[in-house]
């Protein structure tokens, strides 16, 4: 397919996925930002003034970099995972592109961006609600628009893997809650690994969301648990291995065709 | 361009639950016809179109449409290839210009050729009023036509029917086979399968009839007329010749 065709065919998929996170955007926006409020009322407001400062700025600066990355990461994988599985599964209209000459890799780039683009939005979203409680300090914002597309690339990739491979609703809603969920929690979005007992410490640290929110809380006030050097390394590293997987899933068609 | 739409090799598929849908089918569609695939239902027909379409993997043999191999040269071959499934296969709450424009982007058509030539199926096709309403509030008829047109939206030039007219109405029906064969004038190859052996035998000039996953005839429509045995004794109820042959060869 010559590259203005590919060009179009990937702006297709997007513009398909962009319109649609916008037609329902009570479904698609709204959750993050209310879910958000709560937590920066209740962690940052009411809980997080008596527990005094971590690393030297208050515990409501500490956690707004980590529920960002939770709004981002969480819908980015929704997204796709969602888009993917109901075309597949209850319109079935995944065949529109199945039998069309878009060659897998811009499938997979459509879904992506598309998923991307819901989770950047609603990081953003919930960023402005943070103003309204603490407005955090911007130290590296290249870091913060890295860790940013690193984040939402690889849950929106994540998404996709499980919407091609789940089989049923259950597919597509226990891995958000039984695998997403335990991982942000535990990914230090609320604590600092370094008050963490040594056996949990080492768990932390083959959790991927723990690389995330430490980078991009490095891009928001200078500290991070771990080198952002080897954050960057761990997310490409994840990003390889989850493109490769949905490149295979479509071109063999498992999970997919018969 | 090769002169054959259609090239199947010794093509078999086993599904993973150990059906045997096909074993080893050749057969091939000349450029421009107008081929009926016949048979009962289970007996491979929707595994043919799945495979040729890229929908279902093949367990072994070769498929080339217009000489490109799906395998080898998949993207190529899909260009030739226009399909409307058996199944409503579309997001019911889209519009239907937006699938059909949707459709024309996934060929990598910009929307400034693709709506003109959308807006044109939907007229052609009797959707143009309703090219703005929710593809869910269209009748059954009309959800079959927006598949059609959504199908020839990056003008192919070899269209797949899969039971196009299941539940549509006689008139309806009419109008959507005159429509094609107004397609099969300009040179378009249709494959198509059908229940409805009546007009098979009336728009087709090519059949074959598949039975358990194997070809048990095949040739023009006369030479399959042919087979029909007038002198047979009717057991009372006398359906037309092609439904009588394809009785005779798909039969216990």
């Amino acid at each position: 397919m010559p590259i203005e065709k590919i060009w179009i065919s990937f702006y297709t998929i997007l513009r398909k996925d962009i319109v649609r996170v916008f037609r329902i955007w009570p479904q698609t926006f709204l959750p993050s930002v209310v879910t958000s409020v709560l937590y920066f009322l209740v962690f940052g407001t009411i809980i997080g003034t008596r527990l005094g400062d971590f690393n030297g700025v208050s515990y409501i600066h500490f956690i707004i970099p980590g529920l960002v990355m939770l709004a981002v990461v969480t819908n980015a994988f929704t997204n796709t995972a969602s888009t993917f599985f109901q075309a597949k599964f209850f319109s079935r209209n995944i065949d529109e592109l199945l039998v069309s000459p878009t060659p897998p890799w811009v499938i997979i780039a459509g879904y992506v961006a598309g998923g991307m683009v819901r989770g950047i939005l609603v990081g953003i979203l919930v960023l402005l609600v943070s103003v309204f409680f603490a407005f955090p300090p911007i130290l590296h914002p290249f870091i913060i628009f890295l860790f940013l597309i690193l984040s939402s690339m690889i849950f929106a990739l994540g998404g996709l893997v499980n919407g091609i491979y789940a089989k049923s609703f259950d597919g597509i809603t226990i891995i958000p809650t039984f695998v997403l969920t335990p991982l942000i929690y535990l990914g230090g979005v609320f604590y600092s690994v370094a008050s963490l007992p040594p056996l949990f410490k080492e768990f932390t640290l083959i959790n991927p969301i723990f690389y995330l929110v430490n980078g991009f809380r490095y891009g928001f006030l200078g500290f991070s648990d771990v080198s952002v050097g080897l954050s960057i390394g761990v997310l490409l590293a994840l990003t390889v291995i989850l493109i490769a997987i949905n490149w295979y899933l479509i071109k063999t068609g498992l999970g997919l065709k018969q | 361009m090769n002169e054959n739409a259609l090239t199947i090799n010794d093509l078999k598929k086993t599904y993973k639950s150990g059906t045997v849908a096909l074993q080893g089918v050749s057969l091939t569609i000349p450029k421009g016809d107008f081929f009926a695939l016949l048979g009962p239902n289970g007996a491979g027909k929707t595994t043919i179109i799945g495979i040729v379409t890229g929908l279902v993997n093949k367990s072994s043999g070769t498929v080339e449409v217009f000489g490109h191999d799906i395998e080898k040269d998949t993207e190529k071959a899909k260009t030739f290839i226009g399909v409307v499934g058996q199944e409503i296969n579309f997001n019911p709450f889209e519009r239907p210009l937006s699938i059909i424009v949707n459709q024309a982007g996934y060929y990598g058509i910009p929307r400034n050729i693709a709506v003109p030539r959308a807006e044109q199926l939907l007229k052609d096709l009797g959707l143009y009023e309703k090219r703005n309403q929710r593809a869910m509030e269209l009748s059954g008829g009309m959800k079959r036509r927006l598949m059609i047109a959504r199908a020839l939206i990056h003008e192919p030039q070899f269209l797949i029917l899969d039971e196009p007219t299941a539940g549509v109405d006689v008139e309806l029906r009419r109008s959507m086979w005159e429509y094609l064969k107004t397609l099969t004038a300009k040179g378009v190859t249709i494959l198509l399968t059908t229940h409805y052996l009546e007009e098979a035998e009336q728009l087709c000039k090519h059949v074959a009839i598949i039975n358990k996953g194997a070809i048990v005839a095949k040739g023009t429509m006369e030479e399959i007329l042919a087979l029909h045995d007038d002198t047979a004794e009717s057991d009372g109820y006398r359906a037309g010749k092609l439904e009588e042959v394809f009785i005779k060869l798909t039969k216990e």
